[in-house]
């Protein structure tokens, strides 16, 4: 019986108060010791529910029990045959309603913090060098084009690769990674990273080409007149606004636009970079998610004095990380929960000059089976800011359905997929993460890669459709 | 990387370039637009397509240098490179046979309208053009766009050369002179220019499209920036445009928007052009 250990092993971080200041990442991550000792609380369960609660079933008991003996490379290359970017899930998953949630020490106890220990590992191996590139099998002289290289394509790219298939991955940006690179700031996930991710899926053997647009630089019929499967993991581009009057006026960004000017284009660094970016007085960012966390805490170390989120329900309610609603508080984000944005209020320069509110109570559970939200009336109030961030959400661009005539879609856009395989109503064409779901997590993204590309193994060997 | 085969200067500060760019000459039409990133710390801009050569795998792009990148951009030779040049982008004019149709260019503006109007001539379309710059010595493409055009009105503001004026008046005297005959017109120009050609047209009902350029950073529809209200709600240029009925687009809005960078914009250029100076003076 192993020895029990109640509380997890805490994981050095960046003070607030300096980090704020800067662009680094927050947590440093654990020592060898520190890694050792925290697999070690694994009380290697015979039936562990922690894989269950992984979307991709990486074998984390059995990658704890090697950590624990010391055998780190061990570990890493048991968490790469079922998760392609570990250094990326370390630190982006949402653990605590995945793996961590279920796992059996956290019944009474802290449970086993395994997205440290797995970020840990990716990190150890990255420090001894070159990521290390498992046996392919033999050439199959079948081609796939990938569409988008987000955490989905790559996924389906590097799995693909290993089984001896030819890839092709085709990205709209002028960087591989999706939202890695535009979405999720370098405080959160150091690009640095992502590119040796990236490098990692390529030195599979997987091409790589970027400036292609499916959709316009190509049909996607054209595209599969050329290869023998397609895997589409467009992401969900299309950043969605409340239609509140004031929304267009200057200083009033979609968080996408926000990030991406931040993140991408590396607008922090203006004029070294040529992006520019508003540095905001006082900020708010409007939503309660992981994206609206980044917007917030972007906008303080662009050097806002005051960085308020505006959040309909309450903190319960809140779809973000625990760690990321953590992380904000400590820096001084300040939350307007129960609170309904109604209209944004311009000066005679047409830049936003306050933002008019309404609050909410709490009412009946909704279809999602919260409580929804239900504005006081009368209750009207208006917060001064000089730049307003809606991060509420997005959908597909609209450029691959329109160009598609055979590709069924839902309202909004989302492809409809078959969810055990990742078919799409078009023959030889397969989807999975945010363009079939409409927006979710970059484990859920690639954990659908990885189920579609079985699906398209099974195809290309069978031809069965 | 996109090589540059061929560079000329077509007046004071308008360059012409052509770029190696297969995928993009391969399917682009008259409307559309690529997005240009530089090099590395680059940003990126949205430059509407002048015109394309298929075979050769090249598109033409015109670029007025009125800031820092369109400026360096102007500095490249041929044989460099461009970083990233994406396309091609937006909704392609929609070319039919209208009967006679107006393509107004202003400044720059001439360069999009060209393909614009050649294409509509050769769909049967008998093409009336009107094209206006501040100064004789800033008109470029007049010869072009006669081959185009069926008629052919130059202006200048100052008056140096053609009609003195804004390209707006000789559009109204055709108008008011061949009542019912014009199907459609076509303008591209600055925003200002394109507001009043919309003013001016709305009231003889003849259907305007004008072509907006907006900031832009991806172009693909994913970050709103480029948004414009035409038509009662918010429209994005790059997915749902760039072509938009001028009638419909709330331009003080646009004028207002297109302002917001302006400071960042100056401070990045004036940096730029003190790189750009300390350079020619270490290798003169």
């Amino acid at each position: 019986m192993p020895r029990i250990i109640p509380t997890r092993t805490p994981m050095a971080e960046q003070p607030p108060a300096q980090r704020i200041h800067n662009f680094d990442e927050v947590p440093y991550g654990y020592t060898p010791e520190e890694a050792k000792a925290e697999a070690a609380r694994c009380l290697l369960c015979k039936r562990p529910t922690c894989i269950d609660g992984c979307p991709v079933h990486i074998n984390i008991v059995g990658f704890l029990e090697l950590t624990a003996k010391g055998d780190f490379r061990g570990a890493i290359n048991l968490i790469k045959e079922s998760d392609a970017l570990p250094a990326i899930t370390g630190r982006v998953c949402p653990q605590e309603t995945q793996c961590e949630q279920v796992c059996v020490m956290g019944r009474k106890y802290q449970p086993v913090a395994i997205g440290r220990v797995e970020r840990f590992l990716a990190d150890w191996e990255a420090s001894r060098g070159d990521l290390s590139v498992p046996e392919l099998a033999p050439p199959t002289g079948k081609t796939v084009a990938v569409v988008g290289a987000g955490p989905a394509g790559l996924t389906v790219a590097a799995d693909l690769a290993r089984l001896g298939h030819r890839v092709t991955v085709f990205e709209a940006l002028h960087e591989a990674g999706g939202v890695l690179v535009y979405g999720i700031p370098e405080f959160r996930l150091p690009k640095a990273i992502v590119q040796r991710e990236v490098n990692y899926v390529c030195n599979l053997g997987v091409s790589l080409i970027k400036d292609f647009v499916v959709g316009q630089t190509a049909t996607l019929d054209e595209l599969l007149e050329d290869y023998n499967a397609i895997f589409l993991g467009s992401g969900a581009g299309l950043p969605w606004f409340l239609d509140i009057p004031g929304e267009n006026l200057s200083g009033v960004y979609s968080a996408n636009e926000y990030l991406t000017r931040s993140n991408l284009m590396k607008a922090y660094r203006f004029p070294e970079y040529d992006t520019p970016i508003a540095r905001g007085r006082r900020v708010i960012t409007i939503g309660g998610g992981n994206v609206a966390m980044d917007a917030c805490r972007t906008a303080l170390r662009l050097g806002a004095e005051e960085s308020m989120v505006v959040y309909r329900r309450s903190r319960d309610e809140m779809p973000a990380r625990i760690e990321e609603i953590h992380h904000a508080e400590e820096e001084g984000i300040r939350f307007m929960y129960l609170t309904t944005p109604v209209a944004i209020h311009g000066d005679d320069q047409g830049q936003v000059k306050e933002l008019e509110c309404l609050r909410n109570e709490l009412g009946e559970p909704d279809a999602s089976g919260r409580r929804r939200p239900v504005a006081v009336e009368g209750s009207n109030f208006r917060v001064p800011a000089d730049i307003v961030i809606m991060a509420i959400g997005q959908s597909p661009s609209p450029l691959i359905p329109r160009t598609t005539a055979d590709l069924q879609t839902q309202r909004d856009g989302v492809v409809v997929i078959d969810e055990a395989t990742g078919k799409t109503s078009m023959k030889g064409v397969f989807a999975g993460g945010d363009v079939a779901t409409g927006g979710a997590t970059v484990i859920l993204a690639m954990g659908q890669g990885r189920t579609a590309a079985a699906a398209i193994h099974d195809y290309l060997k069978t031809g069965v459709w | 990387m996109y090589r540059i085969v061929e560079k000329q200067e077509l007046a004071p500060g308008i360059k012409q370039m052509v770029v190696e760019t297969p995928h993009v000459a391969r399917r682009a039409r008259p409307g559309q637009f690529v997005i240009v990133r530089l090099d590395a710390p680059g940003e990126r801009i949205p430059l509407t397509i002048a015109d394309h050569d298929t075979a050769q795998g090249t598109v033409t792009l015109v670029v007025q240098e009125v800031g820092k990148t369109t400026a360096q951009m102007g500095t490249l030779e041929v044989g460099d490179t461009i970083a990233t040049v994406a396309g091609p982008l937006g909704h392609p004019t929609e070319i039919a046979a209208y009967g006679t149709v107006v393509c107004v260019g202003g400044g720059v503006g001439i360069a999009p309208v060209f393909p614009i109007a050649r294409a509509l001539q050769t769909a049967g379309n008998r093409v009336l053009s009107i094209i206006g710059a501040r100064s004789r010595n800033l008109l470029f493409w007049e010869e072009r766009m006669a081959a185009v055009s069926n008629e052919l009105i130059v202006c200048t503001d100052d008056g140096s050369y053609g009609r003195p004026g804004l390209v707006t008046e000789p559009l109204r005297e055709l108008l008011e002179a061949r009542p019912g005959e014009i199907a459609r017109i076509w303008a591209i120009g600055p925003a200002v220019m394109m507001k009043f050609v919309s003013r001016t047209t709305e009231p003889f009902g003849v259907p305007t499209t004008v072509s907006l350029n907006t900031v832009m950073i991806d172009g693909t529809g994913m970050c709103g920036g480029c948004r414009v209200v035409a038509g009662g709600g918010a429209q994005f240029v790059c997915v749902d445009g760039p072509e938009f009925s001028g009638w419909q687009v709330d331009w003080d809005l646009l004028l207002s928007r297109l302002q917001y960078y302006r400071p960042q914009e100056q401070e990045a250029f004036e940096q730029w052009q003190r790189g750009a100076c300390r350079v020619e003076e270490t290798t003169a």
